[in-house]
């Protein structure tokens, strides 16, 4: 890291509009692109949800757009539900977003290591949202076939029927280009981490955020590439006759398939999640080292055991690429492989819960402070433990035989990648926004804000448990299709309400941002008494972040609450001769 | 600056934040521990044991649940702001070790109770006695074959089928004349069943609730499982399509007819003659 001394931009300020807000090199306005797309994408992602949540319990009301809703539109809001949630929403903010404004201001460096490289992956990013939204508006419609895409029906064509066409094609182009921007930025990060740390800086003094982003680009690093060469295939299945996916002897709609003969439709799940598995450590990964990062912040103390943490995330990391069959338990696959995918799920549970441990630890003998960041820091852990156990009953293969492909496994999954996830980015708003805007968020709304979206939370997934336990499948575009779904319709009913509750209370969300840009109460360089470098520069930072200067680290990052010292916490830089001790000198 | 830093109203917001997480906990467990809404009634052994390990996870699950969420509640209301200042703790080893140890022990022991199920479906094979019937998904509908008098089924082709032979079986082949092709699953009670799943456009997803059963159909591919129902559960089970198969996946179901051997044989001698 030495050799970075000269710690000055590599590149000057940029002039004019364009070079400075849109093409811009600069790492903060390229993590505000990122989390701005994320934004429009999830209040799209959203919209779509509660169109589904309208058609499943009023299936006869004539909607604007849809008017009465078809299967095959409700199966396309579900696949665009899914694809923009995990994609756009879950993939970008907490990596790309966060990551890009605040990874290389904790780590004291002016930039990431390759700023173009940069700017091209949030571009690619956005090709890619573009994309994959278009496939809303082409000929036939979006696809049906659900975010995970399984072949054959995802590769015959229209023949399989409707959105099979050109949607799917549009979608799997989209992914392709989302694989590609994934893995510059990972390349980046990764980069980034090894080589431009601030002096004094070594592995085990990084926050805990840093991280979790250094995991996560590793992660995204092996995923993405594998899923990008599926991606492929895929395409090359569907408009250049190839047979990957595909086997022989098909009857498809009453004709027989005879330009495909030999594939294996098995491979795509396989390569589908090798990828999908690390995708949901993906997605939740940086959102537990915003957690971490909040709780000590608030509750005044270190990290409890900050390399047990460190240690876990990277237990996850590894284990994270021996667990995908787990989502194949019923897909036909060797039963004997089962079973070893099943004791790895159990085995990544041990890191799991280590983490949670030292959350609650870190909480206990605290001075919790109740801050907009802390309640949702608090509230990421405690959806994650409801969300991760249930994990447990659909990692064993018996189990799984009744649960999957049940209302069980959205319950699940939505709990413990979807919202907690998004409970880290709104921990991770609330906390920086000060910093990044010089504006504080207003505490008033923001707690208001929470205590609709907690309870909410529980109220739409909690019951989606039940559902599963009386067998309820999921993907059904009608509630009501086999004779033992219509006396669960009120459970239906219920979450319909309690999503429309919640989703109108992410409103204040947006109300906050936009408001408190202009009239929230000016931030001050460090308003919360934090440790870490990014407090010690200027709210909001300046283009090369610390002035020309490379920052000396001379302690770990989460020096709260030492005996001995008159302020509660002591700054990563401070030299260790200026601290003002209790006797004041 | 005491209120942005939440030290004003700490008491309040860390009751709430408690009193929200009992709540949260009690009414959860109340819904589960009363099975207000639960699975149905197994109908063989083997529903039955994976009932067994579902109750094995769910306590160990729920004992689980409540800790963390309680533990979470106590911290929260126990250590908020109080003017003071934090105990300066950076971890504990022991501790460390306690807890990776317990969860390992716990979790992993529990996935290894929960072969018993497993491997009564996938690692035994059926006994050679088991009847055999072939099963074939297709948008949207479960068609049923059983081999006929002979035992053994007729070849099949895709160029065969057509409306009056939906699963294409090669009319020249002897040993297809006596094959019954059905839309329902008639299976004599107590009988081992073995099912061959097939798959003739898309994948597809055959589950029944009762038997605790859940099996994609894919195409290119035999996946053979086995079941029985035991003796007094004759009855209709529904069989529903659980893996997403196209515009139709939700109306694709058909019946499990459960009966005694002697009704099943009419029933089989009904179907081929219609």
């Amino acid at each position: 890291m030495a050799a970075h001394a000269a710690a000055g931009h590599t590149h000057a300020p940029p002039q004019g509009f364009l070079w400075k807000y849109i093409f811009s090199k600069d790492h903060k306005v390229i993590g505000i692109q990122y989390y701005l797309l994320a934004v429009v994408a999830v209040f799209t992602g959203m919209a779509l949800s509660v169109l589904m949540r309208i058609h499943l319990v009023w299936p006869m009301l004539k909607m604007p757009i849809f008017g009465e809703m078809t299967p095959e539109q409700y199966l396309a809001l579900m696949t665009m539900h899914g694809t923009i949630m995990v994609f756009m929403v879950l993939t970008t903010a907490p990596q790309s977003g966060f990551g890009n404004y605040f990874l290389p201001i904790q780590i004291g460096a002016a930039d990431m290591a390759f700023p173009t490289l940069n700017m091209m992956s949030f571009w690619t990013t956005f090709i890619s949202f573009c994309c994959l939204i278009a496939a809303f508006f082409v000929v036939g419609g979006a696809p049906i076939s659900g975010w995970t895409a399984y072949s054959p029906l995802s590769t015959l064509g229209s023949i399989a029927g409707p959105g099979e066409g050109l949607g799917q094609t549009m979608w799997v182009i989209s992914i392709a280009f989302f694989c590609a921007a994934s893995l510059m930025g990972a390349i980046n990060f990764i980069t980034t981490v090894i080589d431009l740390r601030a002096p004094g800086l070594s592995m085990m003094r990084l926050p805990l955020t840093v991280w979790a982003w250094f995991i996560t680009a590793i992660l995204s690093l092996l995923a993405f590439g594998v899923l990008l060469a599926a991606g492929i295939l895929m395409l090359l299945d569907r408009t250049a006759g190839t047979s990957f996916f595909i086997p022989g002897g098909l009857v498809v709609s009453g004709i027989v398939e005879k330009q495909h003969s030999g594939g294996s439709p098995l491979l795509w799940q396989h390569l589908f999640w090798f990828f999908g598995h690390p995708e949901v450590y993906i997605a939740i990964v940086p959102g537990m080292g915003v957690a971490s990062h909040t709780l000590s912040l608030f509750a005044r103390k270190p990290v409890f055991g900050y390399r047990a943490m460190v240690y876990a995330l990277s237990a996850i990391g590894v284990l994270g690429f021996m667990v995908w069959g787990h989502h194949m338990f019923v897909s036909g696959m060797s039963p004997y492989t089962a079973f070893a995918f099943s004791l790895m799920t159990m085995a990544i549970g041990v890191p799991s819960a280590i983490k949670t441990f030292n959350w609650l630890g870190t909480l206990w003998g605290g001075q919790i402070r109740f801050t907009s960041a802390m309640l949702y820091a608090i509230g990421f852990v405690t959806l994650f433990v409801s969300g991760g156990l249930s994990g447990l009953f659909l990692a064993q293969p018996s189990v799984d035989l009744y649960l999957h492909n049940t209302y069980f496994v959205p319950a699940h999954f939505h709990l413990v990648m979807g919202v907690a996830a998004i409970f880290g980015m709104f921990a991770a708003t609330y906390l920086w926004f000060p910093k990044v805007t010089g504006r504080m968020l207003n505490e008033t709304l923001g707690k208001l804000h929470f205590w609709f979206t907690l309870p909410g939370t529980y109220l739409i997934f909690m019951p989606m448990h039940f559902l599963g336990l009386a067998g309820a499948p999921r993907r059904y575009a009608d509630a009501t299709a086999v004779q033992f779904l219509p006396p669960l319709q009120p459970i239906q009913h219920f979450i319909t309400i309690a999503a429309f509750v919640t989703i109108a209370a992410q409103l204040l969300f947006l109300v906050n941002l936009v408001w408190s840009l202009k009239f929230g109460e000016v931030a001050e360089t460090n308003p919360w008494g934090a440790t870490t470098l990014e407090w010690t520069i200027p709210s909001p930072p300046p283009f090369d972040n610390f002035g020309g200067h490379e920052p000396a680290v001379h302690r770990g990052p989460y020096e709260y609450g030492v005996p001995g010292y008159k302020d509660d916490y002591l700054p990563q830089n401070i030299e260790p001769g200026r601290l003002v001790t209790e006797a004041g000198d | 600056m005491a209120e942005r830093s939440g030290q004003r109203g700490s008491a309040a917001v860390a009751a709430a934040l408690a009193i929200f997480l009992v709540l949260f906990v009690g009414v959860t467990l109340y819904i589960f521990v009363m099975k207000i809404w639960w699975y149905p009634p197994a109908i063989n052994d083997f529903g039955r044991e994976i009932d067994a390990q579902f109750a094995r996870t769910f306590v160990i699950t729920g004992i689980s649940f409540i800790g963390a969420q309680l533990g979470l509640a106590w911290v929260v209301w126990r250590y908020r702001a109080n003017g003071g200042r934090a105990k300066y703790v950076e971890g504990n080893n022991t501790l460390e070790a306690v807890w990776t140890t317990a969860t390992v022990v716990l979790f992993v022991g529990l996935g290894i109770m929960g072969r018993t199920a497993w491997a009564q479906l996938h690692f035994e094979s059926a006994p050679p006695s088991a009847m055999v019937i072939e099963v074939t998904g297709k948008q949207f509908n479960w068609i049923f074959r059983y081999p006929g008098k002979d035992g053994v089924f007729g070849r099949t082709e895709a160029k065969y089928v057509d409306e009056t032979n939906p699963v294409g079986i090669d009319p020249k082949d002897p040993a297809g004349q006596d094959d019954v092709v059905t839309l329902t699953l008639g299976v004599p009670v107590g009988r081992e069943i073995k099912l061959l799943e097939k798959s003739q456009d898309v994948t597809h997803g055959f589950f029944v609730r009762e038997l605790r059963l859940k099996q994609d159909a894919l195409p290119g591919m035999i996946i053979p499982v086995h079941f029985h129902v035991d003796p007094g559960k004759e009855g209709d089970y529904e069989i529903a399509c659980t893996q997403l198969c196209g515009s139709g996946h939700q109306r694709m179901r058909a019946t499990l007819k459960v009966m005694t051997e002697p009704d099943f044989e009419k029933w089989l001698a009904n179907e081929k003659a219609d």
